[in-house]
This record gives structure tokens, sequence and C-alpha cells, in this order.
């Protein structure tokens, strides 16, 4: 199991050092500074073995968090574990910084303490931590207190306590997609995929059964199935269904439920959780269509042209567009035109960045551009690194719609009809390229 | 205020300051100074002075402060053992808090203490605390057994602590299940024989129980427990696996490749024609395809893995190669797994798609991957034969770019191409001596080299560009000095004439000038094989070379087998076994995937990974002769004195024995050794049917012909016995088939050359070549013939006995074995029964050897001994084979695989023939 956990600052300083194993020794935070963090290249594997100790690190901005050990640990759950640990730090602080470790030293050893005990990982859900380690020290607690946080923190649904209440019972679903696309310069796609997640923000009194529906394949055909009079209401209300490849849930989801019937059921955590994860590639709406055209004009010289398409229904408005062409390292001067929104050519990123700020659907606009370049001798050729795109749209680019959110609490007087619900739908960019 | 301010005291008599503020009545600025304490210690100063100071601010009601403490005696208990001893009364006390939290966290640090006295001390506690009414001091009592065990295992045996642990595998709080599932994971790694975990199906039961309730980590613990169960058989396996596929939808990757694991070992027991089998298969795929959507690190881990996967289970994921493509921003550590899964998943079917790719990653930037992506188009040339001129193109159009280390890397693969389809892409070499300059990387040059050597007769300069690479011999390096030689006196042997002046130069250079042994070696048996029969050498130097398998670094399959059973662990990604890394006892047993336990109706191919790789070594011996045996026959035979010096009195002095010309060929000796070679593979001889009446005189006219078929060095012989039973004088015999399966045809004219008188009979052996027409006959191994004499022309048809068509060249090596077994459909197999057959597995073997059928490997199971072997036919096809033999049991089983599964029913009658006669 995990041996010890170090922290380090940009310099290699350990800012926090935690060994639960008598076979980490002090000198194992010094081999990987020397090893990893002042090696001269690149680092080239996240795990790096070192005299028989194995490394596992990751990096939050230039804060290093590494995972030591000399067992054959379950690699995965190291590094989930590190991420899981940067969650904890960041709900409790903000963001993972050398000022914001050093100010909470004391907290970090107490969480530290807490969520691996002699390396194993223990329940380390925020909102079961909250209960009973804060910043202020503890203060006392009744006995029932007590017995409620620790059941909470062993019990079956750990991440939620009892006897929540709020006046106005409401929750938030948004629905966020990333939509990745590589492009051949030709514009045949070489590989699309969505990967969404659901994220659900609740204020919901009691411990409500919730039951989450939404316009997957293979539940809709199952209905199809069921008699006319669903099949009617299907086609009524003109939803799609989508083929959802693989999905992934939020511990609160009833797993071996879905994986029988595909329903959805769990008990929220109270506010923010990421209820699911998924993934589909099939019948994806690209917003964007990129058209690049890149003419060497001799060796000194490139003419670069740009159109983009947008494909969605034209009352649609897309946001934040940003398309970046990257130029040569050679480049020593740069004219663009463009017809709509701001282009500039940014030196120190080797790239034309072009700004949109508002895009409706199913229009066109398009870029041009003269790169002058300094002749080298250079034998190595320019890459061509493919133009990325960034945007944001209001639809879900998979095609998921959310059918229904079902509460139910059998304790409390409220019922699904009284929960004010939010639905709310968002698509990005996630690596969005083309080639050229 | 915040506590940064801690890190930055560094004061002189800061020791001595602090020890005051310990000391302080106030109890603010006695947690202040704990603080600074703890924030020295972070920094690596030694504060262990303070120690008693410390320790007294131990008994306080403020639990912030209790924590910083016991952080303090974890780290300096062992430095300070007696001092230590002044904690105990508290940690006892706080076992007894009634607060929960406090008693836990006492049990908790005390586990940490690791002082043999305070040990003692926390036997009484921790037995309470493991019963203790709150689940929460349970779980972490638990995990404290696993500590008290690493300090002093036996004290742990004796106080029974290790069944009160698993009794808690049945608790009802399914954290302190997984919990005590972990702690007794541990200890029973380091007790590999004691049956601690006892995992039994009511056991079993629990697990998946508590694994729908607990945490996500504490499903981890107990997937990776479930993977080291072995199911009674395949109805347990597929229950099991039934209730741990919805894990695999799991947000937490750990989870889901835990669950991959137990479902890629359980697997292995399931009936492969189960509907089961299917969905699992199918099941499998759309997580691992998840996991690449996960953060970098955790991408590589699972990248790593899925590595694994495919080498063992190419099906499920074949149809995903688009999701390995690499992305732009990918780091480097992921662009490299992502294109070795590439390369093992390219097939026919993608592979434009694939070649696409690699030609774009052959422009960037990282020298590595670009290296790697220049080896990979090669490596697609070799695995999918139709995209080979493709292939071949690419790596032109990238030689063109000029760039240094893509063109030495594209030479290299270059001259794989070559060896896999040879004279078929030789135009390119023209383009590809144009940059022999540049090269400066040893495998560059050697793979040049090498390519100059081969075809030294289509290149006109060919003894040019050897003789400049010769000027600075002594500075190559071995690889491309061993190289040089050998392609020197490929050279020498394809022009003689013009280059004697330059093979003289590089034997001296190698045997007289190098220190290095293999290329002192290598040089003086070329020195001797040219001096004494240049046709030997010719032979030897300018052999046909083995084909080169596709898959060329694949894991070894025990090695694959046992990394299997550690998917998610650490050895997963380092791709060794455990042991490899770890140290002392822990983790050491080895762990193997489990056998399929229903009837034993047709072998998986993981069976024959085992065969090939496991036990073989051992058996290898018994089987094949192995090199200590050959050269001891070398050195019992009665040589010619000219060698005696070469074998015994060590290589210095052999030049001065050599004959100074070097087409001087000497005495037999030489040559024997040559036979020898080939004799040592055959302990016996071939098997010969009898020979049977193929054309009665009743129907010829008096000429009656009886025959067999036999195969002697290499010539496939008709051996026939003509006798004249007629009156009259027989003459002029001649002899034609027809077309036939395998393009027998005579080699000459039937050598009959004197007249057959009346009751006379001859012997003839006619030699066969087999590159005579085709047409499919049935049976197949059917041969129609005429023969004709003075007085007439009479047809008859006979069965040869397939094993004449069985090459010399059939032994093929494991890898490539494993690898075809794999590839031919399952459809392809065919199994048959051999009864009665007396001969143990050793006999058995040698005796098929002897019609060139080689065992590959041997292994036991159970006392029925399995030998794989393989057959390689005339016209080229591939025939591999498992025959199964249990002692006592005279019923061999025999499965065959074959591309073209026809010639199974021939192949088997052969076993029989053989193994019976």
């Amino acid at each position: 199991m995990i041996g010890g956990l170090f922290i380090y600052n940009h310099k290699g300083e350990v800012l926090i050092s935690r060994v639960y194993r008598d076979d980490i020794g002090r000198n194992a935070v010094d081999a990987f500074r020397v090893n990893v963090i002042h090696a001269r290249q690149q680092v080239r594997s996240p795990v790096t073995n070192i005299a028989r100790t194995s490394f596992f690190h990751v990096k939050r901005s230039n804060i290093w968090l590494a995972a030591v050990t000399k067992q054959n640990v379950n690699a995965a759950m190291v590094f989930e574990f590190l991420y899981k640990m940067c969650d904890v730090m960041t709900a409790y602080f903000g963001k993972i910084s050398e000022e914001n470790i050093k100010n909470n030293f004391v907290l970090i050893y107490e969480l530290l303490d807490e969520i691996l005990d002699f390396g194993y990982p223990q329940n380390s859900e925020t909102g079961a931590l909250k209960t009973f380690i804060t910043q202020t020290g503890i203060k006392s607690q009744s006995k029932e207190e007590q017995s409620q946080i620790t059941s909470q923190v062993t019990g079956q649904i750990g991440w939620r306590r009892e006897g929540i209440k709020y006046r106005r019972n409401e929750l938030f679903l948004d629905v966020l997609e990333s939509v990745n696309l590589l492009m051949s310069p030709q514009g045949q796609v070489l590989s699309a995929h969505v990967s969404g997640r659901v994220v659900m923000k609740s204020y919901l009194s009691g411990m409500p059964e919730c039951k989450f529906g939404m316009n997957d394949k293979i539940v809709i055909d199952k209905q199809g199935k069921g008699g006319a009079t669903e099949e009617a209401a299907g086609k009524r209300s003109g939803h799609q269904s989508i083929a959802i490849d693989d999905c992934t849930f939020h511990q609160c989801v009833r797993l071996s439920k879905f994986d029988a019937e595909r329903s959805i059921s769990f008990i929220p955590p109270d506010g923010e959780c990421e209820l699911m994860r998924y993934r589909t590639t099939k019948d994806i709406i690209l917003p964007f269509r990129v058209i690049p055209l890149v003419r060497e004009v001799g060796r000194t010289k490139l003419e670069v042209k740009v159109v983009i398409k947008s494909n969605f229904k034209p009352s649609l408005l897309a946001q934040k567009i940003e398309v970046r062409i990257p130029t040569p390292l050679n480049t020593s001067g740069v004219q663009v035109i463009c017809m709509k929104g701001k282009a500039k050519y940014k030196a120190s990123e080797n790239a034309i960045v072009w700004k949109i700020k508002r895009m409706a659907g199913m229009k066109e606009s398009q870029i041009s551009a003269e790169i002058e370049l300094l002749p080298t001798n250079d034998k190595k050729k320019w890459a061509r690194p493919p133009i990325s795109m960034n945007f944001e749209v209001p639809f879900a680019p998979s095609g998921l719609k959310v059918r229904y959110l079902k509460v139910f609490e059998p304790k409390l007087n409220y019922s699904d009809h009284d929960v004010i619900k939010w639905v709310r739908y968002i698509g990005r960019s996630g690596i969005y390229e083309t080639r050229c | 205020m915040t506590d940064s301010k801690y890190f930055t005291t560094t004061k002189k008599g800061e020791i001595f300051e602090l020890k005051a503020e310990l000391n302080s009545d106030k109890k603010e600025k006695k947690k202040e100074a704990v603080k600074k304490v703890i924030a020295s210690m972070t920094v690596g100063k030694d504060v262990s002075a303070l120690f008693p100071d410390v320790v007294n601010c131990m008994q306080t009601d403020n639990l912030e402060l209790k924590k910083l403490v016991y952080l303090y005696l974890m780290n300096y208990a062992k430095s300070q053992p007696d001092m230590a001893i002044m904690a105990v009364n508290t940690f006892v006390k706080d076992c007894e808090d009634p607060n929960p939290l406090i008693r836990a966290l006492a049990v908790r640090t005390m586990g940490c203490i690791r002082v043999d006295k305070i040990t003692e001390y926390l036997c009484e506690p921790l037995r309470k605390c493991l019963k203790d009414e709150d689940p929460y001091v349970r779980k972490t009592a638990a995990v404290c057994v696993a500590k008290l065990h690493d300090i002093n295992a036996q004290l742990v045996e004796d106080q029974g602590f290790l069944d009160t642990l698993k009794d808690l595998i049945s608790d009802s709080n399914p954290m302190v299940v997984a919990n005590a599932v972990a702690a007794l994971s541990e200890i029973a790694e380091s007790h590999p024989n004691s049956n601690l975990l006892d995992l039994n199906p009511q056991s079993i039961n629990k697990l998946l129980t508590a694994l729908n309730e607990c945490t996500e980590w504490g499903q981890i613990f107990i997937l990776d427990c479930l993977a080291n169960y072995t199911p009674r058989d395949d109805r347990e396996s597929q229950s099991i696996c039934e209730r741990v596929t919805p894990r695999l939808s799991h947000a937490n990757s750990a989870v889901v490749l835990s669950a991959v694991k137990v479902l890629m070992k359980f697997m292995e027991m399931l009936p492969k024609d189960l509907d089961y089998y299917g969905t699992l298969l199918k099941k499998l795929a759309p997580p691992l395809v998840t996991l690449l959507s996960a953060e970098p690190e955790l991408q590589y881990v699972a990248l790593r893995n899925i590595n694994l996967i495919v080498q063992k289970r190419p099906e499920i994921l074949k149809h995903e190669m688009k999701v390995f493509f690499v992305k732009y921003n990918d780091p480097i550590y992921v662009k490299l797994e992502k294109l070795d899964i590439m390369i093992r998943l390219a097939s026919q079917a993608n592979i434009a798609q694939v070649l696409a790719e690699l030609k774009e990653y052959a422009t960037e930037v990282d020298v590595d991957f670009v290296r790697k992506a220049v080896r990979a188009i090669g490596r697609c040339a070799i695995k999918v034969e139709q995209s080979a001129e493709r292939c071949v193109s690419t790596l032109l159009d990238l030689i063109q770019t000029k760039v240094n280390y893509v063109v030495q890397e594209a030479i290299v693969v270059i001259k794989d191409i070559f060896r896999k389809y040879p004279n078929k892409y030789e135009s390119v070499i023209a383009t590809l001596c144009e940059n022999l300059d540049s090269l400066d990387e040893p495998e560059a040059r050697a793979a040049m080299i090498w390519i100059v050597g081969e075809y030294a007769e289509r290149i006109d300069n060919a003894d040019e560009l050897l003789e400049s690479f010769l000027e600075g011999f002594h500075d190559e390096s071995t690889q491309v000095q061993l190289q040089l030689l050998t392609a020197i006196v490929k050279l020498f042997l394809k022009k003689p004439t013009e280059t004697q002046e330059l093979v003289q130069q590089v034997l001296s250079l190698a045997t007289q000038d190098s220190d290095n042994p293999d290329l002192r070696d290598r040089g003086y048996i070329y020195w001797r094989l040219l001096s004494t029969d240049p046709v030997a050498a010719k032979e030897v130097v300018l052999a046909e070379k083995p084909l080169i398998s596709e898959e060329t670094d694949l894991i070894e399959p025990t090695l694959l087998e046992e990394l299997i059973c550690h998917i998610g662990t650490l050895a997963s990604v380092y791709h060794k076994p455990p042991s490899a890394f770890v140290e002392g006892s822990r983790g050491v047993m080895h762990k193997r995937l489990p056998a399929r336990t229903g009837s034993g109706e047709g072998t998986e191919c993981p069976d024959v990974g085992n065969a090939a790789g496991g036990s073989a070594p051992e058996a290898a011996p018994s089987i094949i002769p192995s090199q200590g045996d050959l050269l001891g026959d070398l050195l019992n035979l009665d040589l010619p004195a000219v060698l005696l010096p070469l074998m015994g009195a060590g290589f210095g002095a052999a030049p001065a024995v050599m004959p100074a010309s070097l087409n001087a060929p000497v005495g037999g000796g030489l040559g024997d050794l040559f036979d020898l070679g080939g004799g040592v593979g055959m302990p016996m001889g071939a098997y010969i049917p009898p020979k049977t009446v193929w054309l009665p005189a009743m129907k010829a006219k008096g000429l009656e012909i009886s025959g067999t078929f036999a195969r002697r060095a290499g010539v496939i012989q008709m051996e026939l016995v003509l006798t004249n039973k007629a009156m009259s004088v027989m003459t002029d015999f001649a002899i034609q088939f027809n077309r036939n399966s395998f393009g027998l045809a005579p080699a000459g004219p039937l050598q009959v050359l004197t007249p057959l008188g009346p009751n006379q009979t001859i012997e003839v052996s006619l030699p066969l070549s087999t590159v005579g027409p085709v047409m499919k006959m049935d049976p197949l191994n059917n041969l129609q013939v005429a023969v004709k004499n003075n007085i007439d022309v009479f047809y008859f048809s006979c069965q040869y006995p397939i094993s004449m068509l069985f090459v010399e060249d059939g032994k093929m090596e494991r890898q490539v074995f494993l690898a075809t077994w794999k590839d031919i459909p399952n459809d392809n197999e065919s199994q048959f029964q051999i009864q009665d057959c007396h001969l143990n597995s050793e006999a058995a073997s040698n005796k098929l050897q002897g019609s060139n059928i080689f065992t590959i490997a041997k292994r036991t199971v159970e006392g029925q001994d399995m030998l794989y072997m393989s057959i390689k036919l005339s016209n080229g096809i591939w025939v591999l084979a498992e025959l199964k033999v249990q002692a006592g049991n005279p019923n061999y089983t025999i499965s065959l695989k074959c591309r073209a599964p026809e010639v199974s029913q021939c192949v088997f009658q052969c076993y029989e023939a053989v193994l019976k006669n």
C-alpha cells in the first residue's frame, strides 16, 4: 500500500511529508527531488522507480504531489487517491498553491491522517470529512452528534447526513458535454466523441430517493415494446434516443440496479455532485466545421485561409468562439483579415488567435492570413500542428435529453411536484482539431 | 494569522526557544510551539531533542493539539523508545474515551509507534477496539492488526487477533468488512501458504454483498481480494462475474480496473461456446475505452494494462482502433503507449487509417515518439502483407525528408521488410545507398551493411561501399563489426574474383586485431569454412533465412498470465512480476490464471501459452538435443588433425595451421561436420510404410508394380519394384503423374536401363519434386500414375503418406507457434484419437521427429503430458498439433490446427502410422 505521501513546491522543497510505512525512509524524499523534480529531461512517466522504490506523482500548477511505495500496490488506486486528495484540499482551502499549503499544513496533516490509514485510503468524501475535520478546531459535540459522525463516515450512505432541511426543495441539473473531434484536411472525420457529465446540485430535505431518466436508446427501445400508447407518447414528444457507449456513476448510484434494469436510482449527496459521466460516438452533432487552406508560396511565405461554418439551429447562439491557427517557428510577420470578430498573431504562442464573441447557427465566416517567414537552414520540416477550436453552445452535441428526475421522500411531507427543478445543457469544445 | 510563518523560523537557539514555549502555561502558545515543531520536522530538521516537552503536551482535550502531538510521536518514537513509554498511559486512557473519534485516533496512532515495549501495551486496547460498538473504531482497529503484524507477527498470532479479524469479514458494516479484507490480504501475502483468507463460496458471497455497499476504496480492496480466489467450476465463476460486472460503470478507474482483473481471470474458466462468454467479452470493451478519458496519469496506467489485455484477448478491443489515435496534446508517455497498442491492433481492416496516422506522427517533434512511429510503420508492413507496399513507399517519403534520425530508423525497419518479403522491394536499395553517409547510429549502420551484403549481387559498387566501412573497423560497435564481417563474406561468396583481398582483410581484422570473443569466433568459423569447403560455406552463409515473426515484442506467455492476475497494480505498469521490484517475501508468490475445469475437449490457446512458455525449458533437453550434446558429439568425432588445434588449443594458434590459399579444400572433416548437423536433428529414421501392390499383373499385361514412398535426406523418393510376370521382355519404361494436390512430379526419368526379362524383378527409386502442376485430389493424398513400356500404357492410383511432404525446417519458433495457434480460428481445429499406442511421450516425440514432426514444447499437467508440435508441408502449409499422452493410457488424443483444415485427416493418419510402427 502507499508507504508515504510528499508534497513539494516547484523548487523541490518539501511542504508536507507523511510516512505511513516503515520501509520508506527519509531519503525517499530526496530521491524523488533529485531524480524527478530536478531531472534535466522532461518527465517520461508518471510512475518512476528509483532504487526499488516506486513514486507516483501528479502536478497541480507548480505543486508536486508524490505517493511512495515499495510494494506492488494498485497503481490505479494510488492515482485516484492523489486526485481525490487534490479535490479534498481544494474543497477545504481553494486553489492548491504553495502559499495555501503552507497556510493549512496542520489541516493537511489532519486530513492525511484521516483519509489514509497505514496507506489504505479511507472515506474521503468532503461532505463527510467536513463534519469533523474543521480548521477552527473541533467543537465539543454531544454524544448523538459523535455517533452520527462515525456512522456517516462508515455508513452505507457515507456521502449524506441525516436531518437535512430546506425550506424550498430545489435541484439543478447541468448536462455538460465536451465534444472532441479530429478531422483530416479533406474534411473526413478521423475520430469524434462526446464525453459528457451530468452535474447535479440538490437542495433537498431528508433522505430523498431519486430516479433519473434520459433518452437512452436501450431504455427507450425497451419501453417501446411495452405498449402502443407509450410508443405514441414517445413519438409525440419528439424524443430521439441516443446510443451511449459507456457510462460511469457517482458512488451514490446503485450500480447493480443499473446493470439489471438500466434505471438510475440514488440518494444524492447534499449540494453539488457529478452524478454521471458518459461517452457517445454515434450521431454526434458537430457544432462547427473548420475548412483550412494552407499554401506555401516560395520558401518565405505562407498563405492561410480558414473558413468556419456553424452547424446547428439558426435560433441558437454559440459563444466564446476561438480559432487557433498555428504558425511556424520562423514566422517574422503576419497580416490577418477576418470578416467577423478579432484576430491577432501571438508570437509567444506561435499562433494566430481568432476570437468571435457570438455566432448563430447555419452561418459561416472566414479569415485569411499571410505569414512571412525568415529563411532558415533548418532541415526539419515544420510539423504543422492542427488548427484547434474552442466554443460553447447551448445544447448537448450528443443529443442527450433529460426525460425526468423524480424525487421521493417518504418520511417528509413533500412530493415530487413540490421540488423545483432546473435543467441546462452546455456543449463545449474538448479537443476539437482539424489537421491542415 | 496563518500557519505559513512556522516555516520561516531559522533563528539560532531555536530549539531552546521552542522548549520554553512548549512548557508555557498558555494553551495557545503551546499549540503554536507544537506547530512550529511539526513544520521543522517536515522540512527535515531534527527536533527529536524536544521529545519530552512535546509528549507533555499530549494530555489535552484539544483534539487538534492531540493530533499534532501524535504526529510527532509517530516520527520520533523509534529514536527515543524509552521516552515513548511515557505516552502509553495516555493512549490506553484515550482508548476508553467516550468519544469514538478519540478512541479510533488512539488505536490508529498507537499502531504506528514501532517500539516493541509499546506493542505489548497495545494488545489489550486493540482487543477491545476490535469489538467496539462503533463501526468507526472497528474499521480503524482492523487496519491496526495489520500494523501490529508488520511489527511483530508472532504476537498477532499468539493473541488470536487473526481470528477476530476473520470474524470482522462478517461484520454488518461494509467499511469494516473492506478494511478487514485489506488487512487480511496483506497479512496473507507474507504467509503464502496459510489459508488465512479462507475463501470459500460462503465468504465470497459475503464479500460480494459488501461490494455493493462500501466506499470506492473498499470496493477496490474487495475486488483485489476476489481476484485471488479460484472458483470451483465454471458455474460459480459465471455467477461471480455476473455480480462483478456492474462495477465496470463505477466512476473510480481503479474500481473498474480491479473489476476487469477479476473478470479477465475468471473468464478463463468459462467455456467459450457459452453465450455468457461472448456477452462478457462485449461488456469489457466500453469501460476500457472510457478509461482513456481519465486524467493522463490514469490513462497511462490504463494503457499499460490494455497493452496486456490486448495481448491476452485481442478480440476485446479489435474494433476500437480509433480511440488509440494520438492527440496532439497527449503527454509523451501516453502517446508512446497508444502507439504500442495501435500496432498490436493493426489488421487488414484498419491498416489504411493506421498508416495515415503513423505518417502524421512521423512528422512530430518528440524524437522518441517519431522513431517509434517510423518503427511502427515497418511493423505494420510485416504484420499486414497487403499493406507492405504502401508502408515501403511511406518510408521512402520519410527518407526524403532527410531528417537524420527518421532516415536511420527507416533503414532499420526496411531491413526487416526485406527479410520478410525477399526479392520484392529491392528497387529502393539505390535510395537507401544515397543516405549511407548520414548514418551514425550503430543499429542503422548495421542494417545498411546487412542490406548491402544481402544484395551484393545487385549493387554494383557493393565492394566499395563495404570497404568504406572497413576503414574505421575498430571504432565501430560490435553490432556493426559482426554485420560487416558477415556482409563481406557474403559478398565474397557472390563475387569471389574481385573481393578476395577485401575478405582477407576483414578476416584478419576480426581474428587478429580484435579483443571481442564473439567477433573472433565468427571470424574463425568463416575462415575455416572458406578455406576448407567454399560450397559448404555458401550453404551456410547464404542459407535461406528463417521467417521473422510478426509480433516481435510479445510478452512471454507465463509472464503475461501472471501480469493479467496483477491488472491495475504496479506490476502491470512495469510489465514485470512483483518479485522483480518488491523486496522481501511480500508479493513474491507467483499468481496464475485458473485452468479450465470442464471436460478435456479442445484445448484453449492460453494453455498452449503455458506449455510453450512455462514448462518447456525443463522439458526441452529430453526432446531436442541441446547445444551441449552437439558439441560433445563433435569432439568425439574422429576429426582430421587440422581441426583439433582449432577446437582444443585455443584460437590464438589457429591461423598458423590454416592453409594460405583460401580455395584449397582440406579433407572431408568439415563436410562430415556439416552432415552431422543435419543428422543430429534426426535421431531415428523417417517412417517408411511397407510396400504394397499398386498395379497387379492381371491388369497390366504381366507387369506388376508394387512400391512405397520414402523421404531420404530431404528428397522424396518413390520406391518401385517392377516385376515382369509375362513371357516377353519389357523395355522402354517411362512414368508420368497426373496433376495432384501437392504438385508431386518425377524429378527425373524412370531409371530402368536394362530390359526386364520374364520373371525378373527390378527395384528403382524415383526422386520426386513438388513443383509440378497442382490439382486438388480426393482423397487429398491420392496420386494417379501412368507407366508406359514397350507393350502399353498402364494407369494406377496410389496414396502416399503425407509425411513424405513434411520438410526438415518445420520446427517453428516458440513465439511464432503461439501467435499462429491463436491466429488460426478455432473452427479449423480437429481432434482425433489414437488407440492402443504404448509409447511414452518422449519416445513418441523422438519417433515423430524422425518424420519431421517437431516437438516444440512439452508440459505435464496432472500426469498428462502435452506435446506441442509443428509440421511444415512442402507447399508451405503449417500444421500445428497438440498431443496428449497420459501415462498408462494407451489412447492418445491429438488436436490439429491448420489454415487448410483439409489436410488434418491425412496428417492424423501419418501420426497413427508413425506411432504404431
